[in-house]
């Protein structure tokens, strides 16, 4: 799955590092890092991550794996 | 018919029947892709992009990339809506005749267009001797290739690292080396790291910061010349003061390039500082006249910002990308009076040495800065930065939670020093000299850049000032 962290939003609650720390780090105290294409395994934990997200930062793929378009 | 009936059926017929052609399939190209067809854009729409991958994302390239905690493919940005679209991928463009309205392709090929959206970007400036860039082990880092060779390399140990540029991925980089006990030097030009967008006083606590973590900081100093062994791997650098320094791995780090070579003799107004274009992402031609059917968005774009005194603005920044080509989409598929400004306040972030840096407005553009909360010494703080009696900016280390006040502050052209939130405030709340190198000085970074929240109800109003 394909996630993005809009950084500018995220304030380092790091509510989604409880909820997903294989997905989700902080370095120091606020600093956000993460996995921008986790396992498909991990979709249902990356989601209570997203909706626990105080600021709503945490923006998950819509097309789940259907078309993209993209030949690459 | 009456002229307002002729132009709705106009627009809705280039809705259902235009031809709208991307240049750039990066995050304002994929953006501005969604935005067409959330805007009821149901024509043809092609996307154009030099690199054979799908749209990624940049920012972790630097951070999580590097350190070898994701790999470079898995960068791949979210789709949040079906773009339905012809993508040609690894083919670059190389020419614009907006007289025939098409683009022509690398590999000859002619794309016809009604309307265009340029949003090329920008390439990392190369070492400038091409013999010693060509040195095994000198990188620079702008795209997913990039990072996955810079990323391999670092994993191979090396014995020194050595990052030419103290802006903001030189310093990410350097962390990256530090987190991994790779022993790193770190040259700028300038008297601090950070010197070009944020200024000498939060510079020198950027290099205070570096220092503490073990990077070997060499301020006021240029790389004269690389040195390769008889294998053609570089292993030496020779510094402006005279000492050497050996390496095995280089990263220059010197800023960006604007991809406009592509434009020349298109009649835009394109060049080394990007695409002009007004607010509403329309660019403007060779004359100052802005055109119908051109649009830009992302970080080539160049345009004015109300809150800056009309100044024109390149903002290399996540959010502007984002923003500038939802408001282009928008209005590529409108007329007026519908025409929307991009008008999000300037906004970017850097992780490095453990800290989180934020930033809103354009620090460059203040002349001045205040500590307005936090401790220094803890490097937790926020401080402003203000012109002529205004707040402009405001950078925050490890205060993120504060950047809202001050961003809200900065829109409302409030008074600086501004009034601090009212608790946790340091000790000095002196507004001194923000010191930012003269015009003209050479630093990693010379340009701004901008992001802020929900820019589609953004409007510019006339407020008496004076209070």
């Amino acid at each position: 799955m394909r996630i993005v962290v809009d950084l500018n939003r995220c304030q380092g609650y790091a509510q989604c590092v409880y909820l997903a720390h294989e997905v989700f780090r902080l370095t120091g105290t606020e600093a956000l890092t993460y996995e921008p294409n986790p396992d498909d395994a991990r979709r249902l934990e990356v989601e209570r991550a997203a909706a626990a997200c105080p600021v709503r930062a945490i923006m998950i793929d819509r097309l789940d794996g259907a078309e993209r378009g993209a030949a690459s | 018919m009456t002229l307002a009936a002729t132009l709705a059926e106009l627009v809705s017929d280039f809705r259902a029947n235009g031809r709208i052609v991307i240049v750039g399939a990066s995050l304002a190209g994929l953006r501005g892709a969604e935005a067409l067809r959330e805007e009821g854009f149901s024509g043809s729409l092609t996307i154009i992009g030099d690199e054979p991958y799908e749209p990624y994302d940049r920012p972790p390239l630097s951070k999580q990339v590097l350190k070898g905690w994701v790999p470079a493919e898995h960068t791949l940005l979210p789709r949040f809506r079906e773009v339905d679209a012809q993508w040609r991928l690894g083919v670059a463009a190389t020419g614009l005749d907006r007289v025939a309205r098409q683009v022509r392709l690398a590999d000859g090929e002619q794309v016809p267009y009604h309307r265009l959206l340029i949003a090329t970007g920008t390439r990392a400036r190369p070492w400038p001797n091409p013999a010693e860039a060509a040195l095994e082990g000198v990188f620079a880092l702008r795209s997913r290739d990039d990072a996955a060779r810079l990323q391999r390399a670092l994993a191979a140990r090396p014995s020194r690292v050595l990052v030419i540029g103290g802006g903001f991925i030189g310093s990410e980089v350097a962390s990256v080396c530090r987190e991994l006990d790779i022993p790193v030097t770190l040259t700028e030009r300038g008297p601090a790291p950070l010197v070009g967008a944020l200024g000498g006083v939060i510079g020198e606590i950027a290099a205070q910061m570096q220092r503490d973590h073990g990077v070997d900081l060499r301020c006021g100093v240029s790389v004269a010349s690389l040195e390769g062994d008889a294998a053609g791997h570089v292993r030496r650098a020779r510094l402006s003061d005279g000492t050497t320094v050996e390496v095995d791995v280089v990263l220059a780090a010197l800023g960006s390039i604007r991809n406009v070579e592509w434009l020349q003799g298109s009649g835009l107004a394109a060049g080394p500082w990007g695409v002009g274009c007004d607010a509403g992402g329309r660019a403007f031609d060779i004359n100052g006249v802005v055109t119908d059917s051109v649009y830009v968005a992302g970080d080539v774009a160049r345009m004015p910002h109300v809150l800056y005194e009309y100044q024109f603005l390149a903002m290399e920044h996540w959010d502007n990308a984002v923003f500038g080509a939802e408001v282009a989409a928008h209005n590529m598929v409108n007329l007026e009076p519908h025409y929307r400004p991009h008008l999000s306040l300037p906004g970017f972030w850097s992780g490095q040495f453990g800290v989180n840096i934020k930033s809103v407005g354009v620090p460059p553009f203040g002349d001045e800065i205040v500590f307005t909360q936090g401790s220094v010494k803890d490097r937790s703080f926020a401080a402003a930065y203000g012109r002529r009696g205004r707040i402009v900016a405001a950078v925050t280390f490890d205060h993120g939670k504060w950047l809202e006040y001050y961003a809200r502050l900065i829109e409302q052209s409030a008074p600086f020093p501004p009034p601090p939130p009212g608790w946790d405030r340091p000790d000095v709340m002196e507004p001194v000299p923000a010191e930012f190198p003269a015009p003209g000085v050479p630093t990693a970074i010379p340009d701004v850049v901008l992001t802020g929240h929900d820019p589609n109800e953004r409007r510019a109003e006339f407020r008496p000032r004076g209070h």
